[in-house]
């Protein structure tokens, strides 16, 4: 009844190219952002904001850029920690020999940066993909790390191979990084850096970059017979994927974690990121940010329901049901939704513009 | 300049020089392949069989390793142990096709991929919460030390694992080619849906291959928590056997020895003439360099399927 988009007509392009084209869905994004950025801040303690929400957001922007590559272009990857270690430690080289240039363009050339290593180990894409693709993206993942691991120039030489941000301020004395920041202003600046780079994605998502991306997923030969030149498109979304992941990594680095160290990004991260956008939904926007909600509250959730109950259970088997609880879940959910936690919630939206009365 | 002659002429000489020490290392690396094989083998009786690349064998591997240790430190005889776990292994097989495949049925390749991560996760939790984290030794008697062969020396042990897994690939071998079962797991290998219609039932076919795959990690997990002590880091190894079934192609048996093979040769000759002069643990990366640069050349592996495309 309150859902419904009857008597809303669109009289111009711009009406009928809008991002939310429904009324109640451009007030809800307005009430979304509002709560985030004036509501969190006021509500939320200085534990929540910085071991909640900031990961959340950088999870939620390498989900982001995974979610363009994989979810949109089609193209499997399990490189995401390589690449998220590539913006973190080229933002903090870049922060450290040039300390004049503002944390802002920081992250946009370590972003660059990562496109450009995410280009390099994309090439292979042209000849390959499906699962032979996933398991030639480990070759990013594991030589990227060694190489950070090993080669001490990147950690400034540095005996611990341990990177710790230094301070940076916006607006000239709002510190973001270092150990003088604030949670708040951590978290402002981070949901600000991730609300504008989802911008872009939503809107690359539905331009024509995007739908060549889609038409390369659904079946590239076909793409190439309608005129979508593969290299470009493919290489485009490798570039941009490895921008956003490269971006979120230097967000981990400087503003989440705030100090580093390379196995930060192994392996096993590149998974906690692929789970999320499976489980948020391939090729959805939305979806990004309900897989990272899902992904990061989920343990916090199983760590504390037993104490909650009343039960006490010993830690190793905590962390043992941990496990065991979150495959399965994994696996409920593919069975249940393979799509996604935005299908869900299209579903949802769907009975809603029906009731109280579908017929 | 140093550089340069380091990674160029500089181990090309010391092979020149120490000729004999170059054939152990290469044999030392050979014989490592061969235990990559094991686990690669697992992977390849999966995705032949019902196309699910399954990347819970490493986690299968490390969950029969800890099985078979745990009944063996309850006392229980070496054979009876085995078989217990062959029974359990057994159990999980059905337990996933009931569970995880068949509700799967005819979802994406990468659906069907990252279920069997979530198995890994719940089998990696059970295995430890029945048989505890800490590391195990497992010694069932197999020979170790070291041993001379013409000029060169190699373990004892490395030798048994090749003729273990050479032993077990000819069984297999026999199983696929020789049998009505095997027959009928290269029928639904080449085509889900003729040989459903030809009366083969896709479930029991199912259940059989993650049957023996468990049974395949079964021997992986012995060889390999012998050599290394059963314990968590087993189920990186899995990783490992990734690029392996890359060289070989996914779908091939004696792609996996041979890719294991090269894979075990490289990563050894790499590391010893050439990881010191790029500062160490290239064995880290080297395997999935050298796939992800034959894959430029050869998509398929050297003996994977051809991949034809039809729109």
């Amino acid at each position: 009844m309150l859902y419904r988009e009857a008597g809303q007509f669109k009289t111009s392009y711009a009406a009928d190219q809008a991002i939310f084209p429904i009324l109640q869905d451009r007030l809800a994004l307005v009430v979304l952002l509002a709560a985030a950025f004036i509501g969190v801040p006021l509500a939320a303690n200085e534990y929540w904001l910085s071991t909640i929400f900031v990961p959340f957001l950088c999870y939620a922007l390498a989900a982001l850029g995974l979610n363009l590559l994989t979810g949109y272009a089609g193209q499997v990857s399990l490189g995401t920690g390589g690449f998220m270690a590539v913006g973190a430690f080229s933002a903090y080289k870049l922060a450290t020999a040039f300390p004049g240039l503002h944390i802002v363009l920081v992250l946009l050339i370590a972003g660059l940066i990562a496109a450009a290593v995410g280009i390099l180990f994309g090439i292979p894409s042209l000849r390959i993909k499906g699962l032979y693709l996933a398991v030639a993206t480990l070759a990013a993942q594991f030589f990227l790390i060694w190489l950070f691991n090993r080669v001490p120039w990147f950690t400034n030489y540095s005996s611990s191979g341990v990177i710790s941000a230094p301070p940076r301020a916006v607006f000239g004395h709002i510190f973001v990084t270092g150990p003088e920041a604030q949670p708040v202003g951590k978290y402002l600046f981070a949901l600000t850096v991730v609300a504008l780079l989802a911008l872009a994605a939503k809107n690359m998502a539905r331009s024509a970059t995007g739908r060549a991306w889609m038409a390369i997923r659904d079946m590239d030969i076909a793409a190439e017979i309608i005129g979508i030149r593969p290299l470009s498109t493919k290489l485009l979304a490798f570039a941009l994927s490895s921008f956003y992941i490269g971006i979120a990594g230097a967000l981990w680095a400087f503003v989440y974690t705030g100090s580093v160290e390379p196995l930060a990004f192994d392996i096993d991260r590149s998974f906690q990121i692929l789970f999320m956008v499976i489980i948020g939904g391939l090729g959805s926007i939305l979806g990004a940010f309900l897989g990272a909600a899902f992904i990061v509250l989920l343990p916090i959730l199983l760590i504390n329901v037993p104490s909650l109950v009343g039960l006490n259970i010993n830690v190793t088997t905590v962390t043992n049901l941990q496990f065991i609880i979150f495959g399965s879940l994994i696996v409920f959910f593919l069975i249940a939704e393979p799509n996604g936690l935005a299908r869900l919630w299209q579903i949802g939206k769907e009975k809603l513009r029906q009731w109280p009365f579908p017929y | 300049m140093h550089f340069l002659y380091s990674i160029t002429i500089d181990p090309f000489a010391q092979i020149i020089a120490a000729p004999d020490f170059f054939l152990e290392v290469l044999v030392g690396g050979l014989l490592t392949g061969v235990m990559y094989s094991l686990v690669a083998l697992g992977f390849v009786l999966i995705y032949k069989a019902s196309g699910v690349f399954n990347f819970a064998q490493g986690t299968m591997v490390l969950f029969a390793a800890l099985t078979f240790v745990g009944l063996i430190e309850l006392k229980l005889p070496i054979w009876l142990a085995a078989v217990l776990t062959m029974a359990v292994m057994t159990a999980f097989a059905f337990a996933v096709e009931r569970l995880v495949l068949r509700p799967l049925v005819n979802q994406a390749e990468i659906i069907l991929f990252m279920s069997t991560i979530g198995i890994g996760f719940v089998l990696e939790g059970l295995g430890q919460m029945l048989w505890g984290g800490d590391v195990h030794t497992l010694d069932i008697g197999l020979p170790s030390g070291p041993i001379k062969l013409g000029f060169i020396t190699i373990s004892k042990f490395d030798l048994v694992a090749a003729v273990v897994a050479g032993l077990l690939v000819t069984v297999l071998a026999i199983f696929f080619q020789r049998t009505r079962i095997g027959r009928a797991l290269r029928a639904v290998a080449d085509d889900h849906q003729a040989a459903l219609s030809v009366g083969i039932s896709l479930k029991q076919i199912w259940v059989i291959v993650w049957t023996t795959s468990g049974l395949v990690a079964l021997v992986a997990g012995i060889m390999w928590g012998t050599s290394l002590g059963v314990q968590f880091s087993l189920t990186l190894v899995a990783l490992k056997a990734l690029p392996v079934l890359i060289l070989g192609g996914f779908t091939s048996v004696p792609g996996a020895i041979v890719g294991g093979l090269i894979v075990g040769a490289v990563e050894k000759i790499g590391e010893v003439f050439w990881g010191p002069a790029l500062g160490g643990a290239i064995e880290d990366w080297l395997a999935y360099m050298l796939a992800l640069v034959f894959l430029l050349f050869r998509p398929q592996g050297l003996f994977g399927e051809r991949i034809i495309e039809r729109v």
